[in-house]
């Protein structure tokens, strides 16, 4: 086989190819075989479930805010030693809650209010 | 010391050498392992990495994971640049050369499919982003003078927006086609987050392109001519890939066993 030596050069391969590119690549396509090591297969599918949560969907990202894979712990070793303080942060936070939390706090939108309030 | 024997790609028999200096996962040169007219390009790595609870540990730690992908991919670059390697997912390990040979001896009839299919073919890869005013810019500080004047706009720059995501769908659908009746096939992959590959601007199409060597400068070109013909939308070219997204066999091809999955089927 022979190639033209025309081909383009390499495009992107170290500037604008990003690591998604990448993972999305090796992780997500390729020929699948079952090696000796089983562990992969499973692993790297529940793996691809993950990141494809994080690849595919830009709407549900922006709504957790938009860098919750940082700080899912089983994503990023950053986040592991993130995670010790947020839980101290969220027990602080329930711990000042008033007595008869389990009610919603923040105010209803006052024309909802208010057109319930009408008699019908 | 024992090792295993990871695997990065299937190909034929080819006579160019590889870079002298390409290091694989782990750092370990890769080495060629012929058997009969197909030839698996794999390295040794430590079963302190890659034996079973290891390897499950690592899977889990992303920053391993991203020196992994980049390794495994510069083999691929470096394969690419003299033959058509099938590329093989992230991760293949087998205990030793032999059962390398076992693999390849079982899918002996599928890899060569799917070589011949590929031979001479490389994957373009095209995104287009758009970029909504409010990114391009920093927002400015809003004069609260009514709030009326607040709620206009807010509608105004959502109205913006809306505008310039139908627009930008238009765009990608025309340059799907353009580029598809270039390309020999096409898939279309989910787009990306903007958090995980760190590029501003919403990603509306994220597709791959099979073309032949021989076309591929012709396909660049016609990409680049795109590149500024809409305002606010972004085409991003990446390539020659190895055939990653079109290496699984054909839908219609009889070998599709239980584990063999493209992930094609479950996100596109």
């Amino acid at each position: 086989m022979t190639f033209p030596s025309r081909v383009p050069e390499p495009y992107g391969q170290n500037g604008s190819a990003n690591l998604a590119d990448i993972l999305e690549r090796v992780l997500d396509k390729g020929v699948v075989i079952a090696g000796d090591i089983r562990v992969n297969l499973l692993d790297i599918e529940l793996l691809t479930i993950k990141l494809r949560l994080v690849v595919a969907s830009v709407d549900k990202a922006k709504e957790m805010g938009i860098d919750w894979w940082e700080t899912d712990p089983s994503l990023s070793s950053h986040a592991r030693r993130d995670e010790l303080s947020r839980e101290n942060a969220e027990l602080r936070a329930r711990l000042a809650e008033p007595a008869d939390g389990g009610h919603r706090r923040e105010p209803e939108p006052a024309i909802e209010r208010r057109a319930r309030e009408e008699p019908s | 010391m024992t090792g295993l024997r990871y695997v990065y790609a299937v190909c034929r028999p080819f006579d160019a050498a590889l870079q002298r200096q390409l290091t694989g996962v782990g750092g370990a040169p890769p080495r060629l392992l012929r058997h009969h007219d197909l030839v698996a390009v794999v390295s040794e790595v430590p079963e302190r990495d890659f034996a079973e609870r290891p390897f499950r540990a690592h899977l889990e730690d992303l920053d391993w994971l991203t020196e992994t992908a980049h390794a495994h991919q510069n083999v691929i670059d470096a394969l690419t640049a003299v033959t058509t390697p099938l590329p093989l997912r992230l991760g293949t390990v087998f205990h030793d050369d032999s059962g390398v040979r076992v693999m390849l001896e079982a899918r002996e009839e599928g890899f060569r499919r799917t070589l011949d299919r590929l031979a001479g073919r490389v994957e373009w890869g095209v995104k287009v982003y758009a970029a909504p005013e409010a990114e391009q810019q920093p927002r400015e500080p809003a004069k609260a003078t009514s709030g009326r004047d607040y709620l206009r706009q807010r509608r105004r720059s959502h109205q913006a927006d809306e505008e310039l995501w139908e627009r930008a769908e238009r765009f990608a659908r025309r340059l799907h086609e353009t580029l598809s009746e270039r390309a020999e096939d096409t898939r279309l992959h989910a787009p990306q987050n903007s958090a995980l590959s760190g590029v501003p601007g919403r990603n509306v199409l994220n597709a791959a392109y099979l073309v032949s060597r021989a076309h591929s400068e012709e396909f660049v070109e016609l990409v680049d001519r795109t590149k500024s013909e809409e305002p606010g939308l972004r085409v991003e070219l990446t390539g020659p890939w190895a055939a990653y997204s079109f290496s699984g066999e054909e839908p219609n091809g009889e070998e599709v066993n239980g584990d063999e999955m493209n992930g094609d089927g479950v996100g596109t």
